[in-house]
């Protein structure tokens, strides 16, 4: 557990029309732990992500990624940093197969203009192998054929493909029943067992506490309070969730 | 080699069910629609599966197999092109005032009159400008394929009929003192003279080699139907780009969230389909010798025919260049047959209108089979999951 944080997201704020969704918000995950980011319906979750992955620009904040100061203006940017996210629908193409999903938009060629089939192939095999991931039939068959677990795994595998240092899961067990969220969980413990960053966002504290290192909570757009897991209890987080004092609000301390 | 480890025992014993018996037939509907349409034809008519009338067929197959290769493309991600038989009218027209006319420049007092080649690739290049037209339109104004490539059927069209005051542009045949003869070679001529070819026919041993010899004078339209038949379907399943075109018609949104150039993709799409059009137009008025602002008129149907019974989804995502082949073959074997079989040319359209229909209430139905399929799949596996964790 490394003490200096790889990605540090400082006073962010965004504003949509009317809805001021975050205000001020600190953010960090460091390499090797699992930081939970919890909060209720509408609280910015994912607003924060979708921020750090520029899908859309802050309006006032920092962004330091391996302690220097990083300008996000495009997903393809925090890409280029090492960040990866899982979106909660997961954007896989169904009519692919797993091999072709994994390497959506980076495709290997070969000589000019040919897929490289073979080395994608033995790729994939490759990262779903060192993730365990040992449930699928064929990296050839479709996608619209696994399993909600399998494409989690399979959207989570591709993020972590690209030599990725911070990723990100979007509620990856919200639609999954009790054995599939089982191996998404053991999915995440390895990614940061691998040295990974994860930031994982979820509604369920049982999950979270089971994975998490640490805890932010959100609420209405203010960073509440971030625990150590360890030293915290669900009560505690419940609390901060639903009733906490908005310790970074200026004038309100 | 693509085994990822098998933990799973539930499949671990496949056999065939009647389903996977169902689905392959269905697969392999477009195939099967063409052996029948042959074999139906070929027992009806002694003269059907002929050398000399496989070409025939073939030549007319060219038309509906390149507009058809465009429109894959096109459908393939998600979208559709109604421009297609306009932009076939105004290439016609482009090329054949090129030829008898000239370009005229009246500030320089000059006409310049164009190499055959060069009206070749400037009616091309206008294909693909008409067609990046269509894309721009598409995405930058997020206007629904649908309606974007309507309003072009109109455009085209009525520039084809301005473009010599709604006249015919006949006599395609270009001028010595000019240099730009030549243009009818390209839908009639063939790579060995026909009279040649007809000499060895007639003084071949046998019927076996009678029919390789004839097999020789296929004419260049076939020809230019295989070389984009090929590169298509290279495209198609060999390259980043035709993965990318899979991708946005199976998810557009996934395509866009992984990097994949949607728009870019999308207007590439339609710049295809602009110049395979315009490839139709060049060789129906090189073989009609004649350009009339009318080519092509209803074009756009027959291309969306031809892919839709060659297995392609009009919701995009699913089928493949070799389907539409097949499929503009089966049109083909079809309309041809009936001519030699003597249907009358009312119920030819009513049996082609037929058949259409017939080919997409399959596709609907294999389409629901496949999501039955993998639903079924899905439920097992998370069922064997359940159990293989207690
Ligand atoms: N693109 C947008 N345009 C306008 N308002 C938005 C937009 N995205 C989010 N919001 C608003 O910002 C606030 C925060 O939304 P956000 O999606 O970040 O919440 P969340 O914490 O992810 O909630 P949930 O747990 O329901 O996913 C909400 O009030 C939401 O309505
Ligand atoms: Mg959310």
């Amino acid at each position: 557990m490394s003490e200096t944080p790889i990605l540090d997201v400082r006073g962010v704020s965004k504003r949509f029309g009317a809805v001021q969704a975050l205000t001020n918000v600190d953010f960090q995950a460091r390499s090797g732990e699992v930081m939970a980011l919890v909060g209720d319906n509408g609280a910015g979750k994912s607003t924060l992500i979708k921020g750090i992955a520029g899908i859309y620009p802050f309006d006032g904040g920092e962004i330091h990624f391996e302690g220097k100061k990083v300008n996000i203006h495009n997903p393809k940017d925090s890409a280029a940093l090492g960040i990866e996210v899982v979106y909660q629908d997961l954007a896989l193409a169904d009519n692919l197969d797993v091999v072709a999903n994994m390497f959506l938009g980076r495709e290997r060629i070969q000589k000019p203009w040919q897929l490289d089939e073979a080395s994608m192939e033995k790729a994939c095999i490759e990262t779903l192998v060192s993730l365990s991931v040992s449930t699928l039939r064929s990296v050839r068959q479709a996608v619209a054929g696994l399993s909600g677990g399998q494409r989690q795994a399979i959207a989570v595998a591709k993020a972590v493909m690209w030599n990725s240092k911070v990723v990100i899961l979007d509620e990856p067990t919200a639609a999954l029943g009790v054995a599939q969220t089982r191996q998404v969980l053991d999915l995440v413990k390895r990614l940061a067992q691998q040295g990974l960053a994860v930031v994982i966002i979820s509604h369920n504290l049982h999950d979270i506490f089971e994975v998490a290192d640490r805890i932010t909570v959100l609420r209405l757009g203010y960073k509440v309070k971030e625990f150590l897991t360890k030293d915290t209890t669900q009560q505690e987080v419940v609390h901060a969730i639903t009733a906490g004092t908005l310790e970074s609000v200026p004038g309100m301390v | 080699m693509n085994q990822a480890k098998t933990a799973t025992p539930a499949k671990a014993s496949r056999s065939y069910t009647s389903t996977d018996i169902q689905q392959i037939l269905l697969q392999a509907r477009a195939y099967i629609a063409l052996i029948l349409v042959v074999a139906v034809f070929s027992f009806l008519s002694e003269a059907f599966l002929t050398p000399a009338n496989i070409i025939i067929v073939a030549k007319q197959v060219a038309i509906n197999a390149i507009l058809g290769i465009g429109m894959t493309f096109v459908i393939l991600t998600g979208g559709i092109d109604l421009s297609v038989g306009s932009i076939v009218g105004l290439t016609a027209m482009i090329a054949g005032g090129l030829i008898n006319e000239g370009l005229v420049l009246p500030y320089f007092g000059v006409i310049v009159y164009f190499h055959v080649w060069m009206i070749i690739l400037i009616s091309l290049a206008l294909g693909a400008v008409v067609g990046m037209v269509n894309g721009l339109i598409i995405t930058r104004f997020n206007v629904a394929p649908f309606i974007a490539t309507l309003g072009m059927l109109y455009v085209a069209r009525g520039l084809a009929l301005l473009r010599s005051d709604g006249d015919t542009y006949p006599n395609l045949v270009g001028r010595p003192e000019f240099g730009n003869q030549g243009f009818p070679m390209l839908g009639a001529g063939t790579f060995l003279p026909t009279e040649i070819v007809n000499g060895w026919v007639h003084s071949a041993q046998n019927a076996f080699m009678a029919g390789l010899y004839t097999f020789l004078a296929i004419p260049y339209s076939v020809w230019i139907m295989i070389v984009f038949t090929l590169i298509a379907a290279f495209v198609a399943a060999k390259t980043p780009f035709g993965r990318q075109v899979y991708a946005i018609g199976g998810n557009e949104r996934a395509a866009e969230l992984s990097g994949v150039r949607v728009n870019r993709v999308k207007v590439i799409v339609y710049m295809i389909s602009g110049v395979c059009s315009a490839m139709v137009g060049l060789i129906i008025a090189s073989k009609l010798v004649a350009a009339h602002p009318a080519t092509g008129v209803f074009f756009e149907l027959n291309a969306i025919a031809v892919v839709v019974l060659g297995g392609t989804s009009l919701m995009g995502g699913r089928g493949n260049i070799g389907g539409t082949i097949i499929g503009a073959f089966v049109i083909g074997a079809l309309s041809t047959g009936m001519v030699m079989v003597g249907v009358s040319s009312f119920w030819q359209q009513v049996i082609k209108g037929a058949v259409i229909v017939l080919a997409v209430i399959v596709d609907q139905m294999q389409a629901r089979m496949q999501e039955r399929v993998a639903l079924q799949q899905q439920q097992r596996l998370e069922l064997a999951t359940q159990t293989a964790e207690g």
